[in-house]
């Protein structure tokens, strides 16, 4: 596995917010093939971190690297680093009125095609390409037409950022609590979309609370994020450990 | 946590093309210019110049005899430094050593004016389908496509050559809609007012021309007082066009205008206006203060004026287009997209005034408020005791652009008949950090996403305007929004 090509690479990160620092030496690195699981108990920055990777302009790195594909992020914007290949499925994916979800998706997918000098699609041809990936999360084409997740339930939200996902095709998914508030078919239908998604070539990033979604996707590692930081890697045993026992064990 | 991203994702806004107001320049032309301020005299001289009949001095005088006895109105959400009536130029036009006999005797420094400006008026390239009538500070430059039309019985020409033409119209119908006393503005209006459009549309005759009118304040000291005067006769059918840019100062320009349209039994008239007054700097310094008055009156049955207007100009805009519906199953329709930034404030709306049987209004307001504006939707639906059946639906919404901005929505309803159906809707929202945020994750620039989500709010309105405006429009909030998310 080593041999695959590091797609991050986080060194000693140390991130705040409001002068609170969230990320307290954070370190992790993530190869391609991998699929990584963070696990840890509310506020202990998961989502933080998530945000950090994807360039979200409230937080201020104090010091630290961020190497994706070997080059430093840290200076790019949210966009680039989203046509570089990185994705975040967003924990509360927020409501856009007045955008249709189809336009959204066509900006979004073309924005992508001309960062790499490539055609940029019309709306006809979109439609056939966005059909096809329909299917995979089983969502009804009816969603295109509404505005982006506009009096969608959560767990449309959820499918239409898993939908996302797999039409942009990025290398490196950062998948924040995508699995929390869905019920068994949903997680079904997204763990499903999710492996699709996957391939040699990529990494997953996991944020979770719960096993559950680990019996569908199976992830290389698994971690633990207390205060700010990694405090212990395992296996995906370690998630069924984590399961049974809670965090408090872990304390030092 | 909101304010330090703010500053954050600003800094990453200034990065895009900040596009200054483009049609800022001002032209050097020589000018006929009279002596600031207002009294008798300079109300004679105007009409004097203008070498207007006695009736029109007449309704001048009166109009500024009733203006001197008014006083500013003061219920409007705007604040501005009072106004010195003194230190206004009343009259100011390019001067011209005889009279034109047709549209190439126009002055090349204003013909290149007008091109800059996107209208022109030279005969190859004018705008395909749209008669245009150009005033250029006080007066009225060139009227395109004039014989065409009378060649249907229809009449569009600058008000003043109209004055000369049909007097008997002008006298019939000229403060008919808005009287002399009606407000403070339009009674100054009425006294000094020195140019306009005047269209006349005859019986049975759908206009196969848009009517357009463009206007361009130029001097820095004058004022702009132009009149609109527009009838529809029975069974005719116009669609009206208006557009207003200024040059950039430092000072502001008053622009006090009135607008008067008459629909007969079955006539309807379209009135769409894209006003892009110069709107001062991001510090609120300069712009025009924008006071006018717009009224329809729907006089015949089944008549209807419908209003659309995309505001985006002036350091201060105060203006209500209403309709008087007086016909039996008549007409008013308001749609409008108000759209302030930095300092500008905004205090516009409509008046439906429900006389005649089953008349039906509907008004739909958009308002946008980015960097530290005011904008305010101000609207009263009024039903007569006769207006049996009649209906009203209004909806505002308002979107908010940054934590420094403020909307407001003032509706005012008064219902005198018990068989009337008022229906109001209003709704606020906001373009967040964390929707642009959305955006950009996903690969969307600022600068596209702010587009979309603009045209989507507005998307009512740009479809009731006419195509060119409609892309125009499009365009124009974009770039008036470039750098003001936050």
């Amino acid at each position: 596995m080593n041999s695959n090509l590091t797609l991050l690479e986080v060194k000693n990160l140390h991130v705040s917010i409001n002068e609170n620092e969230i990320l307290k030496d954070f370190n992790l690195k993530i190869n391609q093939g991998e699929i990584h699981a963070i696990m840890g108990p509310n506020g202990s920055g998961k989502s933080t971190f998530s945000k950090v990777l994807a360039g979200h302009p409230a937080y201020s790195v104090l010091d630290g690297e961020i190497l994706f594909k070997g080059l430093s992020i840290l200076d790019l914007e949210p966009e680039e680093r989203s046509h570089l290949g990185i994705f975040l499925a967003f924990q509360y994916p927020i409501e856009i009125p007045g955008v249709s979800n189809e336009d959204f998706l066509r900006l979004a997918y073309n924005a992508k095609q001309k960062f790499y000098n490539k055609p940029e699609v019309t709306p006809i041809e979109f439609f056939q390409i966005i059909n096809e990936k329909l299917e995979l999360v089983k969502m009804s084409p009816a969603f295109l037409n509404r505005n982006v997740n506009e009096g969608f339930s959560g767990g449309e939200k959820k499918r239409n950022e898993i939908l996302q996902m797999i039409l942009l095709d990025s290398e490196l998914a950062i998948l924040d609590e995508t699995d929390s508030g869905l019920d068994i078919d949903a997680l079904k239908t997204i763990s499903a979309g999710i492996n699709n998604f996957m391939s040699p070539s990529k990494g997953i990033l996991l944020i979770t609370h719960y096993q559950r979604l680990l019996d569908y996707i199976n992830p290389t590692y698994v971690h633990v994020m207390q205060n700010g930081q990694i405090t212990k890697t395992g296996s995906a045993d370690l998630a069924t450990e984590l399961e049974a026992k809670g965090y408090e064990w872990l304390k030092k | 946590m909101i304010n330090q991203s703010n500053k954050v994702l600003n800094t990453n806004i200034t990065k895009l093309v900040n596009k200054t107001y483009q049609y800022g320049f001002s032209t050097n032309i020589e000018k006929d210019i009279i002596k600031k301020g207002l009294n008798e005299q300079t109300v004679t001289l105007i009409s004097k110049k203008k070498q207007e009949p006695e009736f029109l001095l007449e309704f001048r005088l009166k109009a500024y005899k009733r203006w001197k006895q008014m006083s500013e109105p003061e219920w409007a959400y705007l604040k501005f430094p009072q106004i010195n009536y003194q230190e206004i130029v009343y009259y100011s036009a390019p001067k011209s050593k005889k009279k034109l006999q047709d549209l190439n005797e126009v002055d090349p420094e204003l013909l290149q004016t007008f091109e800059k400006l996107g209208i022109s008026l030279t005969e190859q390239k004018r705008l395909a389908n749209v008669a245009v009538d150009v005033v250029f500070d006080s007066v009225s430059v060139g009227t395109t496509f004039q014989d065409e039309l009378s060649k249907y019985g229809i009449i569009f020409s600058s008000i003043s050559e109209a004055v000369h033409h049909s007097p008997e119209l002008i006298k019939k119908y000229l403060g008919s809609v808005v009287p002399i006393g009606d407000n403070y503005f339009s009674a100054l209006n009425s006294a000094v007012f020195t140019d306009g459009s005047f269209c006349y549309i005859p019986e049975d005759t759908i206009c196969p021309l848009d009517i357009s009118t463009y206007f361009r304040i130029n001097d820095e000291n004058s004022g702009q007082f132009e009149r609109t005067l527009l009838i529809a006769e029975k069974n005719s059918q116009v669609n009206y066009l208006e557009g207003c840019t200024a040059p950039q100062y430092d000072t502001n320009q008053l622009h006090a205008a009135v607008v008067e349209l008459v629909a007969l039994e079955n006539a309807t008239i379209k009135y769409s206006t894209v006003q892009n007054w110069y709107s001062g700097n991001e510090y609120g310094k300069g712009g025009i203060y924008n006071f006018v008055t717009k009224r329809g009156l729907c006089a015949g049955a089944n008549s209807k004026i419908s209003w659309t207007q995309v505001e985006t100009g002036s350091a201060i805009t105060w203006k209500y287009p209403s309709c008087v519906l007086m016909g039996d199953n008549s007409q008013g329709e308001f749609y409008s997209v108000a759209l302030t930034n930095n300092y500008q404030q905004a205090d516009t709306g409509t008046k439906m005034m429900h006389i005649g049987k089953n008349s039906r209004s509907r008004i739909i307001s958009k308002g946008i408020s980015a960097g530290k504006s005011k904008n305010s939707y101000r609207g009263f639906v009024n039903v007569l005791n006769k207006a049996h059946g009649a209906r009203n639906y209004s909806q505002c919404d308002s979107l908010l652009i940054g934590n420094l901005s403020n909307a407001n929505t003032f509706p005012f309803i008064s219902v005198h008949n018990s068989t009337t159906k008022i229906e109001h809707e209003a709704s606020t929202s906001k373009i967040g950090e964390e929707q642009i945020f959305y955006f950009l994750q996903r690969g969307i620039e600022l600068e596209k996403a702010v587009e979309l989500m603009i045209s989507g709010f507005c998307r009512e309105i740009f479809t009731e305007l006419p195509l060119e405006f409609a892309a125009e429009a499009d365009n124009l909030l974009t770039l008036k929004l470039e750098g003001s998310v936050g």
